[in-house]
């Protein structure tokens, strides 16, 4: 498809940095997606509901579908790529596959950025069930009825975070 | 869906944003995208141009004077959520602001977007309305003070001009010995309101009303002040015959129902939760009371 806005951007997606030439038009989850084919950020609805697509941008949520490539330029962004260390899953990984807090895993790479989050704003303090609903409430899962993701995130943030 | 194509603007200060708006064709601005972008990716709107304030530092940021706040208009959702000086001064947005979406799209959705947007069942504008906000708009001819009240001119639809964009809000403090309430009722929490209602209480010192301000919002194109109640309830005792009036004033305001929530459901909804709110106001003021 031909560009209708070529945008030149610069970025750092996973602490690496980025440069790429894009259309205005494209959001920040297709151009994860698609230009550096980080696939692990899914799309669910596209119009910001079911936070499938949540990544970091400068350390704080947002949903990448509700957000220009254009708009990361300048900042970091991390996605669920971060996470695993080769195939060494990331504690809060283990803890969501050991209390069975992913079935399908459409949702999951949105629900680990907003337990990312959750866990740096809340290091060194106990973290209640209702604060983790409360940050869940904005990931969507059909699968799961959340029991064993709110297990695993309280599990891992009041051991590992 | 994708967004249609568009050509993107990122000015650098208020004056330039004026000038792109004043002389491009179908533009519009965007704050933090967090109801432009999901209107334009189901292609609910194409503007030709899109110019993001995103870039503007003079447009984010609270400042205060004696008696009031100024909130810049890029100032995020979660910036005010997390401000010491607004849950001291402005409780009333504190406490609004918690219903706001969640946090994932506080993070980038900004108190002047949502107050531009005006979905009704957004939060913000109705604790705007019961705050009596000012809104400063700056286009090509200057600086427009628009007192909440004379902002909404119809569905989704506000009082600026092609050329202006929303440059801060300023919000009274909260006087002595009042009390704030936020409630609203939605099937999932954090989801737009079906009705949603916010309160500010202020007794004078013998315990009398001595200002009341019930904005009520969700089911109506804009969110409805129950100024009957208002004059009515000044130098009464704030108890429940008093709160019923309010009530039956919410419960008259006219609005169009659906399958879901119909109209007589959500008039009689207005009512419970004006009363609630009212309730909840007062023991809010009587906690500051005893401290």
């Amino acid at each position: 498809m031909p560009m209708h806005d070529p945008r030149p951007i610069a970025l750092r997606v996973n602490g690496q940095c980025v440069e790429a030439t894009i259309d205005a038009r494209i959001n920040l989850a297709d151009f994860l997606r698609h230009e550096l084919r980080l696939t692990g950020t899914h799309v669910g609805c596209e119009h910001g509901v079911c936070g499938a697509c949540t990544v970091l941008v400068d350390g704080a949520s947002a949903r990448s579908c509700l957000m220009l490539a254009v708009q990361a330029n300048g900042r970091h962004v991390e996605t669920v790529e971060s996470l695993a260390n080769g195939s060494d899953l990331h504690p809060l990984q283990q803890a969501l596959a050991h209390h069975h807090g992913l079935q399908c895993g459409y949702c999951t790479p949105g629900v680990l950025m907003t337990l990312l989050e959750l866990s740096r704003e809340t290091a060194g303090r106990h973290v209640t069930e209702a604060e983790v609903r409360t940050a869940l409430s904005g990931n969507l899962c059909r699968c799961t009825g959340y029991q064993g993701m709110v297990r695993a995130a309280l599990e891992f943030l009041n051991n590992f975070a | 869906m994708k967004a249609p194509p568009f050509r993107y603007h990122r000015p650098s200060s208020i004056a330039e944003a004026v000038e792109l708006l004043a002389t491009l064709d179908n533009a519009r601005a965007i704050a933090g995208g967090q109801s432009l972008m999901p209107m334009m990716n189901l292609r609910l709107v194409a503007p030709d141009h899109l110019i993001d304030l995103g870039e503007i530092e003079e447009l984010v940021g609270v400042t205060e004077s004696e008696d009031t706040l100024s909130i810049g208009a890029m100032t995020t959702q979660r910036t005010l959520e997390r401000s010491e000086r607004v849950a001291r001064d402005c409780p009333l947005i504190t406490a609004a602001i918690r219903h706001v979406g969640h946090q994932q799209t506080r993070n980038r959705g900004t108190i002047g977007g949502s107050l531009c947007h005006l979905d009704p069942g957004a939060e913000l504008p109705v604790a705007a309305a019961a705050l009596d906000a000012v809104l400063i708009a700056i286009g090509r001819s200057g600086e427009r003070r628009i007192p909440f009240a004379e902002f909404s001119v119809g569905l989704l639809s506000n009082a600026l001009s092609p050329d202006e964009l929303l440059a801060r809000i300023e919000l009274p403090k909260a006087a002595p010995r009042t009390g704030t309430a936020f409630v609203e009722f939605n099937r999932r929490p954090a989801d737009f309101a079906v009705v949603s209602v916010a309160a500010s209480l202020t007794l004078d010192a013998k315990g009398r009303v001595a200002h009341a301000a019930i904005a009520v919002g969700g089911s109506f194109e804009a969110p409805v002040r129950l100024r009957a109640f208002e004059s009515a309830g000044v130098g009464q005792r704030p108890e429940a015959a008093l709160f019923d009036l309010a009530a039956r004033e919410a419960e008259a305001i006219k609005c169009v129902g659906d399958d879901v929530y119909p109209t007589e459901y959500r008039q009689e909804l207005a009512g419970v939760l004006v009363r609630r709110a009212l309730d909840s106001a007062l023991a809010d003021v009587e906690s500051h009371a005893d401290a």
